[in-house]
């Protein structure tokens, strides 16, 4: 489950192409992460897969299933503030389940346990800090029954040692309940310490670029980030990117 | 508590001061009470004429709450209409804004001669006057929604009535509160007003006796119990607020 096949996507607005032939797969229970700079199109390939807007051309398929403007099939999470203000944490975690019309409260309890938010069940999202709101956002992702986690940049707005916890964090959840992720990111750091494939795209119109698989061993810790291997794989990555990076840095 | 009385003293004092001010300047001046009534003869007037105007005063609140109750229903209802039929909004979102401009008191005559002295033409004007500041804070408040939650909802599969109640009537609910309050405080000057066209008791009667007998303790009495109960109305509305929008940090005043 959450096979996701992303077929020559061609998507315009008005005169403006944003996507031209976008081709790429993840596989069930892969972590894929998207990463270009920024204004490529990313957004707009997450509301094509999320089913809001309706690609001009190509298909995308999920489990076999084709989902060009389907919504719910996916479970998103947008960059920032993602929670409802006027819902409890646990609430708020419930809600991917409440719209599909399958709660469980246990395991939502469990999984609140398991971010260390326990205690705060109850409080509103105002009472959380940066990375424990994006820890309960990422939970209500887990505990939607949609198999593909879509995540738009979830650390961006963190400083860098919460994003770190947060990463480690994130992989240990992820390799525990085994989803398939589409990780959005402009950070290449971040990109091969977390993913098993990266996705470079280019300036828009956004075409797949190159693709690299991160040959690294998991469980993956922190130690990986200061190995020389590491380095050479940041260097190789940054001239992918190429030009498009000189001229957004 | 403790906080308010730590910064609440200076206004008081400064509220002291004037009445003090008032009330030694009609003694040395001899201002004739017609004019201008000590505010130790208003005091007096208000409490020996107690039994004589009471009447007034609930028959003013009973109207202002009806007429606020249907006005700020109506408003809300509205407001949703429009939102979730868009090409309704399309056509009256416009005129809406307009004729806010409208001061509504100025068709208070108009209802007068349709619907009569009775009680209705006097709703209608409360109404009124409650409904536009409502129905456009709405309406805002749902215009505001936040694009990403509502991308999210949308994509976790949300239909249109779960999308209204889960995420764009909670959210907008501040706004329609800020439309209530707003609302409040206006209901009770369009009683008054209401009041004056003709009724047979209400604080605009009370007012229109008591000035056309030069009775200007009177008239002073009223507008004392106007102020009072528009803040009280006010304060209600606030109150209904603080307990079901608890998801806000509380605000450092």
């Amino acid at each position: 489950m959450g096979e996701l096949s992303i077929e020559h996507l061609f998507k315009a607005y008005g005169n403006h192409p944003v996507l031209a032939d976008m081709h790429f797969t993840v596989n069930e229970g892969e972590f894929v992460s998207i990463l270009g700079p920024s204004g490529s199109g990313k957004s707009t390939l997450f509301h094509l897969i999320g089913g809001i807007l309706e690609p001009d051309a190509g298909d995308i398929w999920l489990d076999g299933e084709k989902i060009n403007g389907k919504r719910g099939s996916i479970s998103y999470t947008p960059q920032t503030p993602s929670l409802l203000p006027w819902r409890s944490i646990l609430k708020n975690v419930m809600l991917g389940g409440e719209i599909q019309g399958n709660i469980d409260k246990n395991e939502a309890i469990e999984l609140i346990e398991y971010a260390g938010l326990s205690g705060y069940e109850n409080a509103y999202p105002f009472e959380l800090s940066g990375g424990m709101k994006q820890r309960a956002a990422f939970i209500r992702s887990l505990l939607s029954p949609q198999p593909l986690i879509c995540l738009d940049e979830p650390f961006s707005a963190l400083d860098e040692f919460t994003r770190l916890e947060m990463q480690k964090w994130l992989l240990s959840i992820w390799q525990e309940h085994h989803r398939s992720i589409l990780f959005v990111t402009h950070n290449i750091e971040e990109a091969i310490f977390l993913s098993d494939r990266i996705i470079v795209l280019s300036q828009t119109p956004a075409y797949v670029k190159e693709i690299f698989t991160i040959p690294f061993s998991r469980p993956r810790d922190e130690d990986l980030l200061l190995t020389e291997e590491f380095l050479a794989w940041k260097k190789t990555i940054y001239r992918g990117l190429g030009n498009d990076v000189q001229k957004n840095y | 508590m403790k906080q308010l009385m730590q910064k609440g003293w200076k206004p008081v004092l400064v509220l002291v001061l004037l009445i003090s001010i008032w009330e030694l300047s009609s003694r040395i001046f001899q201002v004739p009470s017609w004019l201008l009534p000590a505010p130790s003869l208003i005091f007096r007037t208000g409490v020996e004429d107690w039994l004589n105007y009471q009447h007034h005063i609930l028959s003013t609140i009973r109207l202002t709450m009806i007429g606020f109750l249907i006005g700020s229903t109506s408003g809300i209802v509205t407001a949703v209409m429009l939102h979730v039929i868009p090409a309704l909004r399309e056509a009256l979102y416009s005129l809406l804004i307009i004729s806010q401009n409208i001061p509504v008191i100025v068709l208070a005559p108009l209802l007068v001669v349709w619907f009569g002295f009775g009680i209705l033409p006097k709703i209608i004007i409360i109404a009124l006057v409650c409904f536009f500041p409502i129905a456009v804070s709405s309406l805002e408040g749902f215009r505001q929604t936040d694009r990403d939650l509502l991308h999210y909802m949308k994509m976790a599969g949300a239909g249109k009535q779960q999308v209204f109640w889960k995420l764009e009537w909670p959210s907008a609910l501040p706004y329609v509160f800020s439309g209530l309050k707003i609302s409040a405080t206006y209901s009770v000057m369009g009683a008054v007003i209401s009041e004056w066209l003709g009724a047979d008791q209400g604080i605009g009667v009370y007012m229109t006796m008591a000035s056309s007998s030069f009775r200007t303790d009177r008239v002073f009495v009223s507008i004392l119990f106007v102020i009072v109960l528009s803040m009280l109305f006010f304060s209600f509305i606030m109150l209904a607020e603080k307990k079901m929008i608890r998801w806000k940090p509380e605000r450092e005043e």
